[in-house]
Parts: structure tokens; C-alpha cells; sequence
């Protein structure tokens, strides 16, 4: 069981623990965390805030280093890589959409989506961003700057731009957080239906107890201690 | 993909942002400065040099004991320069039975090669200029000589064995200021005469002077190459009394128009640190996403150059596009001045400036890019986590490194930049401690006052390093305004006073001492202001300490001829207005002791001479011992006649003297002038009215080139102060939208930035008056020879101008920040 589980593990966090110094003396706010996620799962990241949810996320993702334990992605070990290996790996592995969107203004929607594909050196950006903006519903869009664009509408683009490059691993830091609830179900909507089609894994920090439960597994955290990991009952 | 590709896409959209817009102009500003001030300060200072050269009648004036050698002509020839060449000796002239010594001047084709000779029909009226030289057999003499000959236009003169005509009455030659201390009056004849005259022996008192006249360049290289084969005995440009005014004024705007482009340029160079510092922390959130999109560091850093290379180019284009219209501008204002027969304007100061602009661009930007490059991904999650902090001594090396080397290629004058950057890199340093303290005093204050002030103090000390950089920028700008608005200001004065309505327009000169009432009563008669007459006493200096003037070693080359020429000597109770005692002190008024002197300045740096040495000179064959007793500083832009020996009451009343006397004529001066003249055959009277208005000339122009290059300084000065406060934009608004929804009314935002300003230019305004004083002081006396005088108004400027310019830029670039509804900021 626990090789099989080994074999078909895209993400896997090994005694993760992080520290960070401030003025009242050295925070701990991870410790020891370790879990491990299949290819395709969902999982939904829960807990009150403050807990740690985002400082996991992005050590999962390689955007910063844990003090200790490991994280492999896929059968790669994030933490011994340098900062351009870990770039590298996310500009083909790694997908995000964040609670405040973080499109760039200065591009138009289609070259936000365009942006990861021309870093993995996609051979036609142009032609794959087109296509899966008409499939986030906004090929008339395509050309409309960030500011011209409602919460709804960035989200949407935030997400072809995550979902572009196919990558193994999608990472949502409070996707919905910034919409209202109706915006925000269909966003979860496109999330989730993607993930279903293309086989991508889903790691969604949320608030929202209606998107958790359409996820496959809980990690609830507290306090930067995993206290809990539930399957969804099949 | 290709960074050079992303950063083009976005540059054009992100130009309208602030930031950029800043940046661009700081840049631009920094290129047109540099283009216009190179262009303008080659053109005027070539133009001014120009005139200036007129009192040498040439560019070079050679001068030799020996006959000219065709071969210098074939050598000037060769360097595409014309050349002219002149002999000049005293002789005594003769018309029957009248007799007058005179200073015979041969002239060859081409004299005068700068400036005009003027010449009349009829004693002191129109004047014409003069075409060519006097026709063989022909001669000009001036008026004093045809009185003493009692001869008219059309008559003729024995010089030496030549029987020549008197063609014209000679007003004016450019170089008659040359040696005018041989005070004869002037004739001028035709050098194919020279040797008709018989009076070219071996052992006669000839002095040839070879004259050249071109482009510049090649007046130097000329020079370079004639150095290698000139006898010891040649020496360039005659430096004698009175020759040295209108060069001092050229030298005095030339230096003033690089200080100004050397101080638009530290001026544009704190701008661009600003808004570079702020373009590279714009891009932080950008380089933190492409980063999590997986960019790696070097496709950060080399698109991040990419835009700033872009931005360097259309700040180069734009800039020397504004330059040249400015410089065009700026010439037509000048018109005549500087347009005559110069080379056109060339692609070099737009090379330079553009180099410049780029060595700043990159050297004040690099730091901010290393930073930059080193974003951490993370923050696209936390928007607090920030690149580690950069080294301030890589920041400042970086910094200095560039402006340094900048200012080095654009202004070869190290004194100046010595001076300059020193001076501004103590005011930073200063403005830096001082900034910091503030921010430490106001930290513990901030209690105790209303809302308005506490949030500004806040500010300003929770901001700690922000703040102090602030104060820095603010501080630098207000200081490099001030000292070039008051070192303007004390320039013009000094060239005013050279103008001064009461400044001589005509030398008389030989008058004997019985003769001064007698002239007194024609000035009393013709309603003319009553002529003062200073003594004058011929001599030659014969020992030092005792110690041979032949044998004598000088500290300069100046000195040996100095020594060894023929001195005027004066006396005086008093000392004059237009000068001043810079060693040791004048004697009392009732002085009637042994011969003391009191010796000019240059004169005692050439002889090395100083206080206690003892001269003695040979007066009419007599020997008089003079003691130096003090140093004195002349005022050579007075006009006043003035000497480089002044002995104390008394010691030259045993020896023949003569008088002299200034005079500034009003009205019928041409009838008070001829009476004189007719009444009194041996008075010379010589014409310094041309030399005024020469001076006169290149002072107009020289003002308002500065005027016109001080304005781009003041542009400069405006974009640094807004720039640094546009720096801190982001914060500012965030801040203000949230003391907004906090439920803060509108009006007591805009009073706490307006406090936190006000504070900031005050201490700013305090040490920018403080640095600029300093530094003026140190630039007039230094770079300009000029006395300094405090000025309080500097300090009035300094302080009310800190406050008001502060507070307006920075309400100005907030305004807008602050008027937006809170939620928009909040949610963006
Ligand atoms: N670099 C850091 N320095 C100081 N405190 C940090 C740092 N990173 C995270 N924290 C703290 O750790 C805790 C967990 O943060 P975070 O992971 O953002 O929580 P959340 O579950 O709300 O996403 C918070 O209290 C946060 O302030
Ligand atoms: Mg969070």
C-alpha cells in the first residue's frame, strides 16, 4: 500500500518545519509537517487565520525554503535546488492563482496567459493561450487590459494562465477570497472541472466549507501543525 | 522566452506611469543640459575668447626681440591660420622744426587680425573702421602726435629717413592697451616702409610680435607645433598692465557656464537616483510573478535593463532634441556674437551626453537592479518579504563611481570639480546625520501635538532611512540651486561694477605737474567733472636685497621680465578704493618716513617677493631705496589706473614725475578733449572707451548665456525635489486611503503630509543654506577670484524656498493620491 502510494505521489512534504526569526525571538510556524498527494487529487488546505496555510503553500510550490524536511515534487527534491532550478521546475510543473489575481497591467489578457507559456518555450503561445482562454469563456476578451477587466473576468484569466501550461500541480492561495459568492462558485466551477479534464493535482487554500467539500482530502491545519487529513467518503 | 521581447512589450505601456515619466525626464534633462551647456559654453566661450583676443589684435600674439622668420608665416600657413606680424619702436618724429617722441608701430597686409583699427578725417569725431593698413609712404598717426607736430591730414613727417603723408587721424588699434605703459603716442605705418625708415639697427629698441588668427584647434595645435622650435627668448601673449581685463571676464564666464552645466548635471544625476531607485522598486511585484511563473534571475535582470535601455535611448533622443533647440535658441539670442565664422556644432556633445546619461542611468540604477534580481517569489504570497537589503557602501560606490567619471569626461576642470563634489558630497553627508537625527527627535516628540502634526512626525520617523534620503535629495537640490543663484548673483554684481557709470572712458597721461591746474580749468569751464591725477614716476628696478635684477632667480618666468622692464612708480597717503591690502598694512596718512612700497599681488607672487625685502630702483639716474612694507590686491575691473609699485608720501618727491589721470567724459568731450590737446602738447590722451565697450560687449552676452543655461539648472532643480517625493507615492496613498476609512477627515491628511513636508524642508532648507554658503564662499573666492560677501538673503531663500518648494511639490504629486476614494487604493 505505502509503495503504491509512493509510486503515484506527485507532492510530497517529508518532516516539514519552518522557522522564522522576529523581534520577540525565533517563530516556529510550521513544524514537522509531512503528507503526500496523488496525481489528480484535490486537496483543500483549511484552518483559521494565521495558522500557516500559506506558508505551506508556498513551500510546496519552491517559492521559498523550509528550515528542514524535504519536499519532493514529483522525483524531484525542491529544497536542494537553487532559486533558478526551483523557477525552472515551476515554469513546467507548477501552476497558481491568487487571492488578488496578480495580472501583470502592463499586458493585455491574452499575453498574461501567453507569459508561462513563453517561459516553459511553448512552441505556439500565442495559439495554445487563445484556445484556452475561449475554454475560461473570455475569447472575446482577449485583448482587454487587467483594469478593464471585472474581479470575475481576472480570476477566469488567472486561471488559463495557471491551467496553460498544463502543469502537474496547481496551487490556489484563497482563489475565491477577493469575490462574491456567486462569482466565486463559478470560478471554483472552472477549477474544478479543469482539474477533472486534465488530470491536474488541486492544492486549495479556502475558507469556502463549499469548496472544501468538493475536494477529494482536507489537511486541516493549527497552529503550523497538520491536525487533520480527511478523505472525502467515496 | 526572450527578455529583450518581454521588456519591449510592456515599455510603452508602462511610459505613462509615473515613475518611468519621472525617470524619462530626468534623463532627458540630463542630456539636454549637457548638449545645450556643451554646445552653448564651446560657442560662447569661443566667442568670448574671441573678443578677448581682440586686445591682442590676433589669437596668439608672439613676441621677439628678433626679426619674424618667413618661415613662421609658412608654419601658420600650414595650420590654415592667417598671420600678420608687427615691429614697434620708440623714435622721435619730425615735421620742420617740431619735433615729438613716438611709438612707430610697421604693420604687415593682414593687421589687424582680430578687431578693427578706426580711423577719422577729423580730430575725435565719427570715426570709421578702417579698410587694410596705411598704402606704402602713407602713415596714421593719432591726435596727440599731429598736435605736437602741428601738422594736419595730407601733410608729411620724417620718421627716421622716411618722408611719409599723413593719411588719416588713428582713433583706435585693438591692440593699443598692449604696452601702453610706452605711453608715447602712436603712429602706424606700412612694414614695407620698415627698413626706408633707417631706424632697424642692430641695438635699436625694436619689438617684433608675430600674430596668428583661426580655428581654434588649430591655433593650438599650431602653438604646440611652433613650441618645439621657438627661440627661449619668444613669449606668448603679452601679459602687461591692462591687457588682463577682458580676459578675466571671458575666463569668469566660461568657468561660471561649466559650473552651471557641471551642477545641472549633479542635479539630474540625484534625480535619476530617485526615480531609479523607485523604478526598480515599482518592478518588485512584477519580478516576484514572473519568478513564481518560473523566470529565472537572469531574465529578471536582463529585462529589467532592457527598459531601462529603452528608457535611456528616448530620454537621449528626446533630450538632444531639446538641447539643440535650446542651444539654437540661445544663439539667436546672441545673435552676431557668436555666430561669426565658427566651426557648426558637431555630434560631440550629443556622444558625451549621451555616454553620460547612460553611465548615470546604469551606475545609479545598478544597485536598485542587483535587488531587484534577488526578489524573493515568495512575496507574490507576502507582500511584505523584500529582497535582501543592498549594501549602502556598493549603493554609494556605485553612485559616486558614475557621477564621478561622468564629470570627469564632460568638464576638464578638476579644481572645479575638486571643489564642487566635494563640497556636495559634504553637504550629503551632512543632510544624511542631520536627516537621521531628525527622524530620531521626532519620534520621541511626536506626543503632545494635534493629529495632524502627530501623523506627520509619525511619518516622518517611521519612515527612518526614507526620510533621511529625503532630506538628502531635497537638501542637495535646494543647495546646488542656492549656491548657483547666489554665485550668479554676486557675478553679475562684479561685472556690473566693471560697467559702473563712473568708470574712465579716456586715460590722459604725461602730465607735468604744473600742467594739472591749467587742465583742471578746461574741465571747470566745459561743465566736466574735475579730473584727479595720480603721480607717476618712471624707474627700473636695479637690485632686490641687494641682489643684481639680471641675476636675480625668479619663482615664475613672468618675473624676470617683470624685474627688468621699466616700472611706474606712484605714491599715495591713502590707499585706493579699488584696492585692497592682503598683507601686512597700509601705512598712516601722515607717514614721512624712509621709503616704504606697497606691491601688487601677481607682481609679488612673480618676483617672490614679501614684506621686509628691499628694493632699489634707479630713478633719473638716482638711486632710491624702498622697503616692502605691505601686498595689495587690485581691482584691474575698475578701470582705474592703478600700479604695481606705490611708495608711501614723500619718497618721490625729489624725482621728476608726471601725472595721470582717468576720465569719464559726458557731452562735448571732443571739444574738451582737442582744447586740452592744443594747450598742452606733451598730454597724451588715450582712448579706453573702445576697450569698455568690448568688455561691455562680451559681459551682455556672457550674462544672459548664464541667465538662459541658470533656467535648466532651476527645471533640474524642480524635477530632483519632486521626484524624491514621488518616490514615496505607493505608501503615501495606502496609507492616506487607510487613515481615511479609519474615518480621518480629508483635510486632516493633507495637514499631516503637508506638516511631515514642512518639517522635512525645513531642516533641508537649514542645511542647504549652511552648504551653500560654505561652498559659494568657497567657489567666488576660489574659481572666480571674487570677494564673498554672506549674503542672509541666501539663507531667507533657503529656508522659506525648503518649506514652500516642499510642501507644494509634495502636495502636488500627492494630490492626487490622496483625493482617490480610500476603497479604490485599498482594493487594487
Ligand atoms: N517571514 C515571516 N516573518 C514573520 N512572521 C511570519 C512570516 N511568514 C509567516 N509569518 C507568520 O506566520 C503565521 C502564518 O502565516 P500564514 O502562513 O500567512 O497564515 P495563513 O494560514 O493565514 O495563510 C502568521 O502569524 C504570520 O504572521
Ligand atoms: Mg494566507
Amino acid at each position: 500500500m505505502s509503495e503504491n502510494m509512493n509510486k503515484q505521489a506527485v507532492l510530497t512534504a517529508k518532516n516539514v518545519t519552518k522557522k522564522v526569526s522576529s523581534p520577540e525571538g525565533t517563530l516556529t510556524i510550521l513544524s514537522e509537517v509531512t503528507f503526500s498527494v496523488q496525481k489528480g487529487e484535490s486537496v483543500a488546505l483549511v484552518g483559521v487565520s494565521g495558522a500557516g496555510k500559506s506558508t505551506l503553500l508556498a513551500l510546496l510550490a519552491g517559492l521559498d525554503l523550509p528550515t528542514a524536511g524535504e519536499i519532493w515534487l514529483g522525483d524531484v527534491n525542491l529544497t536542494e535546488l537553487d532559486e533558478d532550478g526551483r523557477a525552472a521546475v515551476r515554469a513546467s510543473n507548477v501552476g497558481f492563482v491568487f487571492q488578488s489575481f496578480h495580472l501583470l497591467p502592463s499586458l493585455n489578457a491574452l499575453e498574461n496567459v501567453m507569459l508561462p507559456l513563453e517561459l516553459g518555450g511553448d512552441g505556439n503561445p500565442r495559439g495554445t493561450a487563445t484556445k484556452i482562454m475561449e475554454r475560461v469563456g473570455l475569447g472575446a476578451r482577449l485583448h482587454h487590459y487587467p483594469a478593464q477587466l471585472s474581479g470575475g473576468e481576472k480570476q477566469r484569466v488567472a486561471i488559463a494562465r495557471a491551467f496553460a501550461t498544463r502543469p502537474a500541480v496547481l496551487f490556489a492561495d484563497e482563489p475565491t477570497g477577493n469575490l462574491d459568492s456567486v462569482t466565486g462558485e463559478k470560478i471554483a466551477d472552472l477549477m474544478f472541472d479543469l482539474n477533472r479534464n486534465s488530470s491536474t493535482t488541486l492544492i486549495i487554500v479556502t475558507h469556502d466549507s463549499s469548496i472544501a467539500a468538493r475536494c477529494d482530502r482536507r489537511l486541516g491545519l493549527e497552529a503550523g501543525c497538520l491536525v487533520a487529513d480527511e478523505k472525502k467518503p467515496q | 522566452m526572450s527578455a529583450i521581447h518581454y521588456a519591449l512589450r510592456s515599455f510603452f505601456r508602462e511610459l505613462r506611469s509615473g515613475e518611468v515619466m519621472v525617470l524619462l525626464a530626468a534623463v532627458s534633462l540630463a542630456v539636454a543640459a549637457l548638449t545645450a551647456v556643451g554646445f552653448l559654453t564651446d560657442r560662447v566661450s569661443r566667442a568670448v575668447e574671441r573678443q578677448a583676443n581682440e586686445v591682442l589684435a590676433a589669437d596668439l600674439r608672439l613676441r621677439s626681440p628678433d626679426p619674424i622668420p618667413t618661415e613662421w608665416h609658412e608654419l601658420a600657413r600650414e595650420y590654415e591660420l592667417r598671420s600678420a606680424e608687427t615691429a614697434t619702436f620708440p623714435t622721435v618724429v619730425f615735421s620742420g622744426d617740431l619735433s615729438s617722441l613716438a611709438t612707430v608701430m610697421a604693420v604687415s597686409t593682414n593687421y589687424p587680425l582680430r578687431g578693427q583699427v578706426r580711423i577719422t578725417e577729423q580730430l575725435f569725431t565719427d570715426q570709421r573702421i578702417a579698410e587694410g593698413i596705411p598704402a606704402e609712404n602713407t602713415v596714421w598717426a593719432d591726435a596727440a602726435l599731429l598736435a605736437r607736430l602741428d601738422v594736419d591730414i595730407g601733410d608729411t613727417i620724417s620718421v627716421g629717413e622716411l618722408e611719409a603723408k599723413v593719411g588719416s587721424v588713428l582713433t583706435y588699434r585693438p591692440d593699443q592697451s598692449i604696452g601702453f605703459a610706452s605711453l608715447a603716442p602712436s603712429l602706424i605705418l606700412n612694414s614695407a616702409n620698415l627698413n626706408d625708415t633707417g631706424l632697424v639697427k642692430t641695438g635699436s629698441r625694436v619689438r617684433y610680435a608675430f600674430l596668428v588668427a583661426g580655428i581654434g584647434e588649430n591655433v593650438e595645435t599650431f602653438y604646440q607645433a611652433f613650441e618645439q622650435l621657438q627661440p627661449a627668448s619668444v613669449r606668448a601673449r603679452s601679459r602687461e598692465e591692462g591687457s588682463d581685463r577682458a580676459i578675466t571676464t571671458a575666463e569668469r564666464a566660461q568657468r561660471f557656464l561649466s559650473l552651471t552645466a557641471v551642477i545641472s548635471l549633479l542635479l539630474s544625476a540625484v534625480a535619476i537616483a530617485m526615480s531609479a531607485r523607485r523604478f526598480a522598486q515599482r518592478r518588485l511585484d512584477t519580478v516576484a510573478l514572473m519568478k513564481s511563473l518560473g523566470a529565472s534571475q537572469h531574465l529578471v535582470i536582463s529585462s529589467a535593463s532592457g527598459q531601462l535601455f529603452l528608457l535611456g535611448i528616448l530620454g537621449v533622443v528626446t533630450g538632444s532634441i531639446a538641447g539643440f533647440l535650446v542651444e539654437k535658441l540661445v544663439v539667436g539670442l546672441l545673435g552676431e556674437f557668436v555666430q561669426t565664422d565658427l566651426p557648426p556644432i558637431g555630434w560631440g556633445p550629443v556622444f558625451l551626453a549621451a555616454g553620460s546619461a547612460f553611465i548615470l542611468l546604469f551606475g545609479f540604477a545598478m544597485p536598485a537592479l542587483m535587488q531587484l534580481k534577488n526578489t524573493p517569489p515568495l512575496r507574490v504570497l507576502r507582500h511584505d518579504a523584500m529582497p535582501p537589503p543592498i549594501s549602502r557602501l556598493f549603493i554609494g560606490g556605485c553612485s559616486l563611481i558614475a557621477v564621478t567619471v561622468m564629470l570627469y569626461i564632460s568638464i576638464g576642470d578638476s579644481l572645479m570639480l575638486l571643489l564642487v563634489l566635494g563640497g556636495v558630497l559634504a553637504v550629503a553627508a551632512l543632510l544624511y546625520i542631520a536627516g537621521r537625527i531628525l527622524v530620531s527627535l521626532l519620534g520621541r516628540a511626536r506626543t503632545g501635538v494635534g493629529i495632524a502634526w502627530r501623523y506627520g512626525l509619525s511619518n516622518v520617523s517611521r519612515r527612518g532611512r526614507d526620510s533621511a534620503i529625503e532630506v538628502v535629495a531635497f537638501g542637495l537640490g535646494l543647495t546646488v540651486l542656492l549656491l548657483l543663484t547666489f554665485v550668479r548673483v554676486d557675478l553679475l554684481e562684479s561685472w556690473q561694477q566693471t560697467l559702473a557709470e563712473s568708470a574712465p572712458d579716456h586715460f590722459m597721461i604725461n602730465v607735468q605737474p604744473d600742467e594739472r591746474s591749467s587742465i583742471a580749468d578746461i574741465f571747470r569751464t566745459n561743465n566736466q567733472a574735475i579730473p584727479e591725477f595720480a603721480p607717476m614716476v618712471r624707474a627700473r628696478m636695479e637690485s632686490i636685497n641687494g641682489e643684481d635684477v639680471r641675476e636675480r632667480r625668479y619663482p615664475m618666468e613672468d618675473g624676470q621680465w617683470m624685474a627688468n622692464r621699466e616700472q611706474n612708480l606712484s605714491w599715495a597717503k591713502s590707499i585706493s578704493p579699488t584696492n585692497k591690502v592682503v598683507e601686512g598694512k597700509w601705512w598712516a596718512a601722515d607717514y614721512a618716513g624712509e621709503p616704504l612700497v606697497s606691491l601688487e599681488r601677481e607682481a609679488a607672487l612673480e618676483l617672490g617677493l614679501s614684506i621686509g625685502d628691499k628694493l632699489t630702483y634707479i630713478i633719473a639716474g638716482q638711486k632710491l631705496e624702498a622697503t616692502v612694507f605691505n601686498v595689495r590686491e587690485v581691482n584691474w575691473d575698475s578701470f582705474q589706473p592703478n600700479f604695481f609699485m606705490v611708495l608711501s608720501p614723500g619718497s618721490l618727491d625729489a624725482y621728476p614725475s608726471t601725472f595721470i589721470s582717468g576720465l569719464r567724459l559726458a557731452g562735448n568731450k571732443e571739444q574738451v578733449l582737442t582744447e586740452v590737446i592744443r594747450t598742452h602738447p606733451t598730454v597724451s590722451v588715450i582712448d579706453i572707451g573702445s576697450i569698455l565697450l568690448q568688455v561691455k560687449g562680451i559681459i551682455d552676452k556672457a550674462s544672459l548665456a548664464v541667465q538662459v543655461v541658470f533656467l535648466f539648472t532651476l527645471v533640474a532643480g524642480l524635477l530632483v525635489l519632486f521626484a524624491s517625493v514621488h518616490a514615496t507615492i505607493d505608501q503615501r496613498r495606502f496609507e492616506s486611503a487607510i487613515l481615511c476609512t479609519l474615518g480621518a477627515r480629508r483635510s486632516t491628511v493633507v495637514a499631516g503630509v503637508l506638516a511631515e513636508f514642512a518639517v522635512i524642508g525645513m531642516v533641508a532648507g537649514f542645511l542647504a543654506s549652511l552648504g551653500a554658503s560654505l561652498l559659494a564662499a568657497a567657489i567666488t573666492v576660489n574659481l572666480f577670484d571674487l570677494e564673498y560677501t554672506p549674503n542672509m538673503l541666501l539663507w531667507a531663500a533657503g529656508l522659506i524656498g525648503g518649506v514652500t518648494l516642499v510642501c507644494a511639490s509634495g502636495y502636488l504629486a500627492l494630490r492626487r493620491a490622496i483625493s482617490v476614494p480610500p476603497v479604490a487604493v485599498l482594493r487594487a
